[in-house]
C-alpha cells in the first residue's frame, strides 16, 4: 500500500502554493511515497514517555529591551519589490476575505 | 454568500425558543515603543513602509527577537484576568499564505499560551456575570492591504492591492473566553459589557491605548444557538473584526435573530466567518470554515521557550493596579454620583480625566460638570476623544478654582477653556490676554449700576414700586456693559440697594 | 602561478600585518587563480573583483596608518551565497532570488568585514542548501577539483571546491545535516560545524532553523580555527545564539595534542551497510593513529543514531516548508504570471513552481505533509522525540569519552548525475553527520587519506559536546600533524593540478 496518494500530493502542492504540472505530480507522488515510507520509521522508537525536542539546545527567556532601533528607509524596503505604487508594495488582486 | 432571502426571527421570540452560546476573541495591540520581534516603532498613522526593517518585512535571513515589555504586559493582562501563568511555553508558527503577512506564517502561540484559565466579572443590569477566560496569548499583527479598482474599494472586484507593512509585527495579545452560556436575553449586552470591561482593564494596566476605531482593540464574536431545554450546542459562526462596543452588541443580536430564523425554517447553520456591516447592522458570509484551513502549527524554532520566573510573576501580581470595577465603585462613592452619571462618564471615557482633575484640587461635581459638559461638547464638535483635547486635568482644575474664588463666572470660564483649547496658553494666561477677569472693583461696578439705572429709568421705577422680578433686566444691562465680566449676584444686590428695595 | 595562493591563511595574515606583502597583492593573486580555475570547477556564483580589491586597499590603508591588524586582515575569503551581503547579490542558488540585493549584511558577513577579511565572491551551493552534491544549484553544478567528473559534495560545495582548488585559503559554509563536513571530506579539506548557536544565523537564509549552523572551511585546522573565531560568538539578533565566549579553538588548534584524551568510536557508523571499503580503512588507520598519539580509544554504541536520518528528513523539510513560504513574489525576488488578471494566489503558485527546483519542491511538500493535522504526531512529533533520544545517546557517550569519531561520509565523492534523481541515495551522504545537527553539538571533518579504490579523499569526523568545539580542533590538529609528517605535506598536494 502506498503511503501517500497522488491526490494527497496535489493537495500538498496547493497548500504549499506550488502550481505543479501533471507530470511533476506523478513524479513527486512516487518519490514522496518512497521517502515517507522510509522516514515513517521514526514512529518505531517514539514512545509516549519521551519528551519531544523542538530546539537543539535548552535555552530559555531570550528577550530584547523595548527600544526603537533604526530600520530601513521606504526606498530600501521597496527597492527589490516586483511592483510598487504610492510607497506600497503592489500585489495582484487578493482572493478570499478581508483580513 | 448564504441564502439571500434570510428571514430574521424577532429577538424576543428567538430568546423564547433558543439559548445563545457566545465566545469572544479579542485582539489588543500592545502600546510598546517597538514591535514584537524587531526594533521598528509602532506609531499609528505613519507614512507607508516607513516603520519597517528586514525582520518585520520577513526578508530572507532575518530573525525575530522577542520584546521583553510585550511579554511582561501579556503576563500582567493574564494576572489581571485571574489566569494561571505558564511555567514554560513556546511561540508557534501559524502557516498560511496571505500577502499582508510577510513571512506567510504568523508567529503566535498554539497549545502553550502564556496565560490560561482565568475569569473576569462584568456587570449588566445590576447583575454580575462571570466570564471564563480560556487563554491569553501573544502574537504579531499583519500589514495592511488597500484594495484598488473595482466599484467599492473592497476586496471583491478589486483590480489589485497595495500593502503597507508598518503594522506588521506590532505585538498583539489575543484574549479568548470560554463559552459563555446562560446569559439568555442579556447575551448582546453581556458581550458588550465584557469588551468594555476588557478595554478599561487594558487602560488601567497601561498596556494599550485600546482605541477601537484605530483597530488597537478588535473583537471576533462566536455565536451559536441551542434550543431551550436542549443540551447540545449548535453550529457557530464567527463575526470578525468588530471595532466598536455598539457593533459588538448589534452583531450578537443580529446573529441571534438570523440563526433563529434559519433554524426555525428548518435550515442549518454553516460554520463560517461573517462580516458585520455598520450601516445595516447585519452580517454577511465570509469564507466557509469547512474548506480545510490547515495552519500546520509547530514550535517556532527561531525563538526559544519562555519560562517566566515565579518571583517575577509574583512581583508583577503585587504591582497590579486596582481593578477597574472596584475603582469605579470607589470613585462613585467618593464623588457621590448616581449610577447613571457614572455610566455616562464611563461611556465618554471621562473617568480618568475627572479623577485627575479632582486630584489636582477640583471639587468632583465641578470637574465632572466641565468634562461632561463644555469639554465633551467641544470634543464632539471636533470629532476627538476627550483625552485628545489639548487641555490637561490640571488646567481644568485651575479653571474650577478661578470660578470657586469668584474670579470667573461660568460664562467666562467657558471662554477660558476655549482659549486653552485654541492654544493660547494656560488658563491664567488666557484670562490675562483676553482680559476675562470678573469686575470685582466695587467702585467700578457701582458706577456701572448707576449708569444702567439711569439709562433704564422706566424699569428702575417698576422695581422701586416693588416689581422686583424686573431687576433681572437691569442685571442683564450690567452684564452687557461689562461684557459678562461682572459678578451677576453682586450686581443684583447693588441694584436693589440703590433702588431701596430688599431682595 | 603566484606562490601566495599556496600559503595558509595564518601565513598570509602575518605577511600582510608585517607589510611583507600588501592585501591588494594577496587579493589579486587569488583573483587571478579564480579566473584560472573557475572555468573548470564553477565554484562561484558571483566574483566581486572590484569590491574585493577595494576591501584589500582599505586594509592596506589601515596598516599604513599604523593600525594593528587582526590575524586574518587582508586574507581572501569566499562566502557561501546563502549569507546576505549588501554589496553583492544573494541568491541561495535559487532562481526565485535571482539578482536579489539584500539591504542588510548577515552577522557573519559583518564580522568577516570587521576582521578585515576580503570577500572575493559568493560561492555556489545546492538551492537553499538542500542537497549533498551542489547539483541542485539552479545555476550550475560545481565540480570536484580532485576529479572534474565528480561532485564536490554539498550543500556548501562551491566553498569547498574553491578552497581545495587554491582559489581562496578560506571560505564560509553552513551545515544543516552535514553541508560543511561532507564537502570538506570529499574535497580533502577541513570543515567545521560549530556548536549550534555558537555562530549567528542572522542573515543566513534559513533552510532548517533549528539545525542551520554557519562554519568555516580551510586547508588546515589552524586556519579553520582562525576563521571560526573571527565570525563566531554571541549575537543579540539571533535568539538561539549562545551567550558565552567562543571556545578557545585557535589555542586548541595550536596545541594539537591528544595524549590522555578518551576517544569513542561510534559503533553504528562503522558497521552499517553502504560504507566504501577504502573509507573504512582510512578511518581505522586514523583511530590507530590516535592511539599511537596517546589517546585511549573505546567503542561506543549510539543505538538511536539509526533513526537520525529519517528524523532529519522530517524535521528539516518541515521547517523548510515554513521558512520558504516567504518566497511568494510579493515583496522581492521573482514574479511570474502577473498579467493583470491572475490573483495573488495564482501568481504565488506560478512563481514558486517556476522559481524552485525539484529538490526544494520535494522538501516543501514533504514538510507540509509532516506538519499536516492528522500526520503531525506520527511524523514531526515522532521525529522530535528521536531528537531527544539522539541527544541522550550523545550525553551518555560524553560521560565516557571526550570526543567521538566516525567517517565523515560513507563514500568518497560520487559522479555528477549519479544520484540526482534518487533522493534516498543522495540523502545517505549525510548519514554520519546528521546526529550532530539534531543534538546541536560541534563536529569537524579533517582529511585522513585517499581511498585506494578511487584515489579520492576521505574525511575523519571528530565530534565534541556542545561548546566543546575546541576539542574538535585539538584532535583534528593532532591527526593533521601526524598525517602530514607521514605524507610529507598536506593531502592536497596529491590532488591533480588544475
Amino acid at each position: 500500500m502506498s503511503a501517500i496518494t497522488r491526490d494527497e500530493v496535489a493537495h500538498l502542492a496547493r497548500l504549499s502554493r506550488l502550481a505543479l504540472t501533471d507530470e511533476e505530480l506523478d513524479h513527486f507522488a512516487g518519490q514522496l511515497d518512497q521517502i515517507i515510507a522510509a522516514v515513517a520509521r521514526v514512529a518505531e522508537v517514539a514512545t509516549d514517555d519521551i519528551p519531544p525536542s523542538s530546539h537543539a539546545l535548552p535555552l530559555t527567556n531570550v528577550f530584547r529591551p523595548d527600544e526603537v532601533r533604526p530600520g530601513l528607509t521606504p526606498q530600501q524596503a521597496l527597492d527589490q519589490a516586483p511592483a510598487v505604487e504610492d510607497d506600497r508594495f503592489r500585489v495582484p488582486r487578493i482572493l478570499g476575505e478581508e483580513a | 454568500m448564504s441564502t439571500p432571502t434570510e428571514t430574521l426571527m424577532p429577538f424576543d421570540e428567538a430568546m423564547e425558543r433558543y439559548e445563545p452560546v457566545l465566545g469572544l476573541e479579542t485582539h489588543v495591540e500592545l502600546g510598546t515603543a517597538s514591535k514584537m520581534f524587531c526594533g521598528c516603532p509602532t506609531t499609528f498613522g505613519a507614512p507607508p513602509n516607513t516603520q519597517v526593517c528586514p525582520v518585520c518585512l520577513g526578508l530572507p535571513g532575518s530573525l525575530p527577537v522577542a520584546n521583553a515589555k510585550a511579554i511582561e504586559s501579556t503576563i500582567r493582562i493574564g494576572l489581571a484576568l485571574n489566569c494561571s501563568i505558564a511555567e514554560w511555553c513556546r511561540f508557534a508558527r501559524k502557516n498560511y499564505f496571505y500577502p499582508d503577512m510577510p513571512k506567510n506564517f504568523q508567529i503566535s502561540q498554539y497549545d502553550e499560551p502564556l496565560c490560561y484559565d482565568g475569569y473576569i466579572d462584568v456587570e449588566v443590569d445590576g447583575e454580575t456575570v462571570r466570564i471564563g477566560i480560556e487563554r491569553v496569548h501573544l502574537e504579531e499583527d499583519t500589514g495592511k492591504s488597500t484594495h484598488v479598482g473595482g466599484a467599492t474599494g473592497r476586496i471583491h472586484g478589486a483590480d489589485y492591492s497595495t500593502v503597507d507593512y508598518n503594522r506588521a509585527g506590532i505585538p498583539l495579545v489575543e484574549i479568548v473566553t470560554k463559552p459563555i452560556t446562560g446569559t439568555g436575553r442579556l447575551a448582546p449586552q453581556v458581550a458588550r459589557a465584557y469588551v468594555a470591561e476588557l478595554r478599561d482593564l487594558m487602560r488601567a494596566l497601561g498596556v494599550s491605548d485600546v482605541r477601537m476605531e484605530q483597530g488597537s482593540l478588535r473583537c471576533d464574536v462566536n455565536v451559536s444557538l441551542m434550543p431551550r431545554g436542549g443540551t447540545e450546542w449548535g453550529t457557530r459562526t464567527e463575526t470578525k473584526n468588530l471595532n466598536s462596543l455598539r457593533s459588538v452588541e448589534r452583531a450578537v443580536r443580529h446573529e441571534i435573530e438570523r440563526q433563529a430564523g434559519i433554524l426555525d425554517a428548518g435550515g442549518r447553520i454553516i460554520q463560517e466567518t461573517r462580516h458585520f456591516h455598520e450601516d445595516t447592522g447585519t452580517t454577511t458570509s465570509g469564507r466557509s470554515k469547512e474548506e480545510a484551513q490547515d495552519y500546520r502549527y509547530f514550535p517556532e524554532p527561531d525563538l526559544v521557550p519562555i519560562a517566566p520566573d515565579r518571583e517575577w510573576v509574583e512581583k508583577l501580581r503585587a504591582e497590579l493596579p486596582e481593578p477597574p470595577s472596584v475603582r469605579r465603585r470607589r470613585l462613585q462613592a467618593e464623588w457621590g454620583v448616581s449610577d447613571h452619571d457614572m455610566a455616562a462618564m464611563r461611556n465618554a471615557d471621562a473617568i480618568d480625566l475627572v479623577e485627575a482633575t479632582v486630584k489636582a484640587g477640583a471639587p468632583p461635581a465641578d470637574a465632572r460638570k466641565w468634562w461632561m459638559g463644555e469639554l465633551a461638547r467641544r470634543a464632539n464638535e471636533s470629532g476627538k476623544a476627550l483625552a485628545e483635547l489639548p487641555i490637561t486635568p490640571e488646567q481644568v482644575a485651575r479653571v474650577c478654582e478661578l470660578v470657586a474664588s469668584g474670579q470667573l463666572n461660568d460664562k467666562l470660564a467657558r471662554q477660558v477653556l476655549e482659549g486653552v483649547l485654541a492654544g493660547e496658553g494656560t488658563p491664567d494666561e488666557v484670562v490675562e490676554r483676553r482680559g476675562l477677569r470678573i469686575v470685582s472693583d466695587e467702585g467700578e461696578l457701582a458706577a456701572i449700576v448707576d449708569q444702567v439705572i439711569a439709562e433704564n429709568a422706566e424699569v428702575a421705577e417698576k422695581v422701586r414700586n416693588g416689581k422686583i422680578a424686573a431687576a433681572g433686566a437691569l442685571v442683564g444691562g450690567v452684564m452687557k456693559a461689562t461684557k459678562g465680566k461682572a459678578d451677576a449676584a453682586r450686581a443684583r444686590q447693588l441694584i436693589l440697594e440703590k433702588l431701596g428695595v430688599s431682595g | 602561478m603566484s606562490e601566495l595562493i599556496r600559503k595558509t591563511a595564518a601565513e598570509l595574515g602575518r605577511m600582510v600585518a608585517s607589510g611583507e606583502v600588501s592585501a591588494v597583492e594577496v587579493t589579486q593573486a587569488h583573483l587571478d587563480r579564480i579566473a584560472e580555475v573557475e572555468p573548470k570547477i564553477d565554484a562561484f556564483l558571483h566574483v566581486a573583483a572590484e569590491a574585493a580589491l577595494e576591501q584589500a586597499r582599505a586594509v592596506d590603508e589601515r596598516r599604513a596608518k599604523g593600525e594593528r591588524l587582526g590575524p586574518l586582515a587582508g586574507v581572501p575569503v569566499a562566502h557561501k551565497d546563502i549569507f546576505t551581503t549588501v554589496d553583492m547579490p544573494t541568491t541561495a542558488a535559487s532562481k526565485i532570488l535571482e539578482g536579489w540585493r539584500p539591504p542588510y549584511d548577515a552577522t557573519v558577513t559583518r564580522r568577516l568585514r570587521e576582521a578585515g577579511l576580503v570577500i572575493v565572491g559568493k560561492t555556489n551551493l545546492d538551492e537553499f542548501a538542500m542537497g549533498s552534491s551542489t547539483e541542485n544549484s539552479a545555476y550550475k553544478p560545481t565540480r570536484n577539483p580532485w576529479d572534474l567528473t565528480r561532485v564536490p559534495g554539498g550543500s556548501s560545495g562551491g566553498s569547498a571546491a574553491a578552497v581545495a582548488a587554491y582559489a581562496v585559503p578560506l571560505a564560509t559554509g553552513t551545515d544543516t545535516g552535514g553541508s560543511i563536513r561532507q564537502p570538506a571530506a570529499v574535497t580533502g579539506i577541513v570543515g567545521t560545524k560549530p556548536t549550534y548557536g555558537g555562530s549567528s544565523r542572522y542573515g543566513l537564509i534559513a533552510f532548517a532553523s533549528s539545525l542551520d549552523t554557519p562554519g568555516p572551511f580551510a586547508r588546515n585546522v589552524l586556519d579553520a580555527a582562525l576563521l571560526h573565531e573571527a565570525f563566531s560568538g554571541h549575537d543579540p539578533l539571533d535568539s538561539t545564539s549562545i551567550n558565552a565566549p567562543v571556545p578557545p579553538v585557535v589555542e586548541a588548534a595550536r596545541q594539537a595534542d591528544v595524549s590522555g584524551m578518551r576517544v569513542g568510536v561510534i559503533k553504528e557508523f562503522v558497521e552499517g551497510e553502504g560504507y566504501q571499503r577504502g573509507v573504512l580503512r582510512r578511518f581505522t588507520e586514523a583511530v590507530e593513529l590516535l592511539e599511537s598519539l596517546g589517546a585511549k580509544t573505546i567503542e561506543i554504541s549510539c543505538p538511536s543514531f539509526a533513526y537520525a536520518l529519517p528524523a532529519y528528513y522530517l524535521i528539516a523539510p518541515s521547517e523548510c516548508s515554513s521558512n520558504l513560504a516567504r518566497f511568494d513574489a510579493m515583496r522581492y525576488g521573482l514574479r511570474v504570471g502577473d498579467d493583470g488578471t491572475r490573483s495573488a494566489e495564482e501568481v504565488m503558485a506560478l512563481t514558486r513552481a517556476a522559481g524552485f527546483g525539484p529538490e526544494v519542491k520535494r522538501r516543501i511538500m514533504l514538510g507540509t505533509y509532516a506538519l499536516s493535522s492528522g500526520y503531525y504526531d506520527a511524523y514531526y512529533g515522532s521525529a522530535q522525540k528521536v531528537r531527544t533520544l539522539i541527544a541522550r545517546d550523545f550525553e551518555a557517550a560524553f560521560q565516557q569519552v571526550d570526543v567521538l569519531v566516525s567517517p565523515t561520509t560513507p563514500t568518497t565523492a560520487f559522479k555528477l548525475g549519479e544520484r540526482v534523481d534518487d533522493p534516498m541515495a543522495m540523502y545517505l551522504a549525510d548519514l554520519c553527520t546528521i546526529p550532530s545537527n539534531l543534538a546541536g553539538n560541534a563536529a569537524i571533518s579533517v582529511p585522513c587519506g585517499l581511498a585506494e579504490e578511487d584515489n579520492l579523499p576521505v574525511g575523519l569526523q571528530i565530534i565534541a559536546p556542545v561548546l566543546g568545539d575546541d576539542r574538535c580542533y585539538r584532535v583534528g590538529a593532532a591527526v593533521e600533524k601526524a598525517l602530514e609528517d607521514r605524507w610529507g605535506g598536506p593531502l592536497l598536494k596529491e590532488a591533480p593540478s588544475l
